[in-house]
């Protein structure tokens, strides 16, 4: 039976499924934002980036003969870390020593990172779509004419695992805390004795690993990622953090999950060509009639 | 395997910038620290380990992408160097080329009315050159007046009011399909459509301003580039107007009192001539009250907003204005191409744009034009090595920002430089 | 003497915060008054809902005669309320003059068209500016310094051609927020003799001062804020004998000196 009720829930649970990865770049976006200000133009190519390494080491875990499962988990694991890395090593280089230049400095540093990191793949790994090594199951549940396939269930699972566990990581740890402080006044934080190098580095270095378990997820569900997905996947993710209100991280998780259903109503009733205006229709929506987001709260800017 | 020199030659940027930054970075930061991140802060710290441990590094997050071999030579290239690094000086800031430092002395020097004709005396010799070179470097020179044009543009709003826009294609696409449109449907000619398109484009810029110009700077940026992609999308898909991603085909030549258009030195004159009339009047504007105003509010806007600036309307100004400017590159555009298609308006349009106005200097006049000029002739230059142009402006816009953010060509008094010294 | 400024049961609230609470007080025309109190008193919110910064949440700002709630800063400004900041907002690239120059901006007209084309009128307009801008600067003594970036400048030339600027404005009131701060003796005796020469242009001047010599030997009249709430106002040799002022200012160091 597939109703025009069940059609409905069936686009909901696709873009649930798209929305979870943008909720998890978006943390990236968001937590960068909430402590030094700024918008890491970068941060979808490190998305990119994060499924090429993904599908790379995973291709080479199977050559050399590694179970699948195992191999799996490994290059996850190792996306996550590699992935996270680059976003540290983009903070180091790019963006710290900008700190106290002009506004504009760090944005158009970071354009150049993002455009640095598309062209540094596209020259080493060439044009070509590059495709998931194994083929994964395309069985599911189904029930009443809807259907959630395993990996749609597993992104949905693992995206949930980790929003949980960073929410965790931010209210409970030394760390965590840390990076609340910063985050509420990086000069009276660092001041107290937090190091605020390193709580930034360490932002970094959560938000592009997050980034590249989406990248790796996405890399499953459609079985292949380009050079390109980076640019248009960091936009959407942008604009879910904007939705939450940039700097809230319950509000980046909404916000992408937000975006991914309308987006998916969208392509289903009015068209795919016109999904991507749909976002950014959102995103300049948002940003006249709320600029501090669903979640966010308004503070006046101090004089 | 055979390693590319241009594989190796960012990492030497890269390592560059390594190196002088923890020159720079204040060796007492507390390593009284909490976790392993401050520990590794602390090992990466020290010069015993720092050399081979970011050769390590770098080889170990370029070996999934670039593969074993290139992966190591990476790596022995960033060994080398901080190890160069450390007996030899890292260069802390980019200086002028020789040539240019002494060619910008010798101008200041000379008397008024030698400056003041100066200008003319250029435009002339260009003028001049259009009778001598061969069709191909003149068409090469009229794409760089296309890009100085819409570099001058964009260094109203991204120099002089310092608001980035990342979506400027748009409006070079607006006016390119302005004079496509008018033109193979109702018959207008190039010099009706030259002020309609800049107006159009303008009118664009004013409706994007309007309701996005309350914004901070960064959402600005962000908003700007979704209304370039919005842009290129309706290009795209209206089909029944702009004949969608097949382009319109057959747009006429420009032509002067029954003269038409037909060789690359006529539309070189062209171009030189509308880049020459810019250049005065953005200079005029720029040394004006306006100008002023502008820069006062890039530099603070709460306080130029204080002073009496009506922010917000300046803003508007400037957005028209750059606009209008892209809106008239891009019926010159149309008019050299005789073919529109949206994929000449896409994002990279706009950031190689922007790149033009990085390099040459934000806020300068002269500074935009030699940016577009420099990197309009850059792939002719580097023949054959064409597909490394983009990572080397990626990480060009990087560097400069880095070590010489007020650009080539800085302008005049008020230089962009931080506020503070870079701290660690 | 006619009322300049007019505060009526000015309130700011920031999220339950009560930074100001019903706060009266009028500036008369000619007057030096100023405001005085610990810090986070809400000196500094007073001038931020007057020039416009901040939307008030209750009461009305009237400024010779005109209410001024609503109005964005820039119109304030051309009103002729102008204002300086508590810590310096040059536009630290441009040079002394240019800086001056800017504060021209609403006392002159020449849009963008007349200037791209330069136009005679324009030119003439560009030629008033910049004599107006250098006469202000020998006013505050910094005529020597014209040509210098506005971020290169020692702290009390600064704070001078802060005021400079303003002053390019053409203010009819002009609110100081602390300039003396960070001044040392014989910069303040120079600042003490500025404000005096300006007050004899003509123009009135609010006054937010931490520096009580200062205060006490230039004004006509001192109101005292703590906690948001105005607890005193009077000539300057009243509130140095009121009780409540030496308590707020006492209080505040015995608690700081249990920190």
């Amino acid at each position: 039976m597939t109703g025009p009720g069940a059609q409905l829930l069936q686009q909901v649970i696709n873009g649930l499924a798209v929305g979870a990865v943008y909720a998890l770049i978006a943390l990236g976006y968001t937590m960068v934002y909430g402590i030094i200000e700024l918008i890491n133009f970068a941060h979808g190519e490190i998305y990119m980036m994060g499924a090429y390494a993904g599908i790379i080491i995973l291709s080479a875990l199977l050559a050399l003969g590694a179970p699948l499962g195992w191999a799996l988990i490994m290059a996850f694991l190792a996306s996550m870390l590699l992935t996270g890395l680059y976003g540290v090593a983009t903070e180091r280089l790019a963006y710290r020593p900008l700190r106290g230049a002009s506004r504009l400095a760090p944005l158009i540093s970071a354009l150049g990172m993002s455009i640095f990191f598309q062209q540094y793949v596209l020259l080493s790994q060439g044009a070509r779509d590059k495709i998931f090594p194994v083929e994964l199951s395309s069985g599911g549940f189904a029930a009443a004419g809807v259907k959630v396939s395993y990996i749609q269930a597993a992104i949905l699972l693992v995206a949930t695992i980790l929003m949980a566990g960073l929410t965790a990581f931010v209210q409970r740890t030394r760390m965590g805390r840390a990076m609340r402080a910063s985050a509420q006044d990086p000069c009276m934080a660092s001041l107290s004795g937090v190091p605020v190098n390193s709580v930034i580095a360490m932002t970094f270095f959560i938000g592009s690993a997050l980034a590249a378990v989406a990248g790796f997820m996405i890399a499953m569900y459609y079985g292949k990622v380009n050079y390109l997905v980076g640019y248009i996947a960091g936009l959407k993710a942008f604009v879910a953090a904007v939705l939450g209100g940039i700097g809230n991280i319950p509000g980046a998780m909404v916000g992408g999950l937000v975006l991914g259903v309308v987006e998916s109503l969208a392509a289903g009733y009015i068209g795919g060509e016109y999904k991507d205006v749909v976002a950014f229709g959102i995103l300049i929506a948002v940003l006249i009639a709320r600029p501090e987001g669903l979640m966010g709260t308004r503070l006046p800017e101090k004089v | 395997m055979q390693v590319h020199p241009f594989i190796l030659l960012p990492s030497y940027f890269i390592l560059g910038l390594l190196k002088a930054h923890s020159l720079l970075s204040n060796r007492s930061e507390g390593t009284k620290t909490m976790s392993m991140m401050g520990r590794l802060a602390a090992f990466a710290k020290d010069n015993r380990f720092a050399a081979p441990a970011s050769a390590l590094f770098f080889g170990l997050l370029a070996l999934p992408f670039m593969g074993l071999a290139r992966a190591s030579i990476l790596a022995l290239a960033v060994l080398i160097f901080r190890l160069a690094a450390i007996f030899g000086r890292v260069p802390q800031g980019l200086r002028l080329p020789h040539g240019l430092g002494r060619a910008k002395t010798f101008f200041a020097n000379l008397p008024p009315a030698a400056t003041s004709s100066a200008p003319l005396l250029l435009v002339a010799l260009l003028a001049g050159m259009a009778f001598i070179l061969d069709p191909y470097t003149l068409d090469v020179a009229t794409t760089a007046c296309i890009y100085a044009l819409l570099a001058l543009g964009l260094n109203i709003v991204v120099g002089m009011a310092g608001l980035l826009v990342l979506g400027f294609a748009a409006f070079y696409g607006v006016g390119a399909y302005a004079y496509a449109i008018l033109n193979t449907h109702y018959g207008l000619g190039f010099w009706t459509c030259l002020p309609i398109g800049g107006g159009l484009a303008a009118l664009f810029g004013l409706l994007l301003g309007l309701p996005t110009l309350r914004l901070r700077g960064d959402y600005l940026a962000i908003v700007t580039l979704g209304f370039g992609e919005i842009t290129r999308i309706t290009l795209n898909n209206w089909d029944s107007l702009t004949n969608g991603p097949n382009g319109i085909l057959g747009v006429a030549p420009p032509s002067l009192f029954g003269f038409s258009f037909d060789h690359p030195r006529h539309y070189f004159l062209l171009a030189l001539a509308l880049v020459s009339i810019s250049v005065f009047v953005l200079n005029r504007l720029d040394k004006s009250r306006i100008g002023r105003a502008w820069v006062a509010m890039r530099e603070d806007e709460t306080a130029a907003e204080a002073m009496g600036v009506p922010t917000l309307r300046l803003k508007l100004l400037a957005f028209s204005l750059a606009a209008f400017w892209g809106g008239v590159a891009g019926v010159f555009f149309a008019g050299k191409q005789l073919f529109v298609s949206p994929e000449s308006f896409n994002f990279l349009e706009s950031v190689m744009v922007l790149c033009m106005v990085v390099l040459g200097g934000m806020g300068s006049v002269p500074g935009a034009v030699l940016g577009a000029v420099l990197l309009s002739f850059l792939p002719e230059v580097l023949r054959g090595v064409e597909e490394y142009r983009l990572l080397a402006f990626g990480l060009a816009m990087v560097l400069m920002m880095r070590y010489r953010p007020s650009g080539i060509w800085p302008e005049a008094h008020r230089v962009l430089e931080s506020r503070e010294a870079p701290r660690g | 003497m006619a009322e300049a400024l007019v505060l009526k049961g000015l309130t700011m609230r920031f999220q339950g915060l009560h930074a100001l609470e019903d706060f009266d007080l009028a500036v008369h025309e000619g007057e030096i008054v100023s405001l005085i109190g610990p810090n986070g008193a809400g000196k500094t919110t007073v001038f931020n809902c007057v020039t416009g910064h901040y939307p008030p949440t209750g009461g009305e700002v009237v400024f010779m005669g005109r209410r001024l709630n609503g109005l964005p800063p820039h119109r304030i400004t051309k009103l002729g309320l102008v204002r300086t900041f508590q810590n310096i907002r040059l536009f630290g690239s441009m040079s002394v003059l240019e800086n001056v120059m800017v504060g021209r901006h609403c006392r002159s007209r020449a849009g963008a068209f007349s200037a791209m084309f330069a136009l005679p009128s324009a030119a003439l307009e560009e030629r008033a500016i910049r004599e107006k801008a250098r006469a202000l600067l020998a006013f505050v003594g910094l005529q020597d310094r014209e040509r210098a970036r506005a971020m290169d400048m020692p702290y009390g030339g600064q704070r001078r051609l802060e005021i400079a600027r303003a002053l390019a404005a053409e203010p009819r009131l002009l609110c100081l927020d602390e300039p003396a701060a960070g001044m040392n003796p014989s910069e303040t005796g120079g600042l003490m003799e500025l404000i005096s020469k300006v007050r004899g242009l003509g123009v009135t001047v609010f006054l937010i001062e931490h520096h009580m010599r200062l205060v006490m030997g230039i004004s006509d009249r001192v109101a005292v804020l703590d906690h948001g709430v105005k607890i005193a106002e009077g000539p300057p040799a009243q509130i140095q004998h009121n009780a409540k002022v030496i308590e707020a200012y006492l209080g505040q160091e015995a608690a700081s000196a249990e920190d």
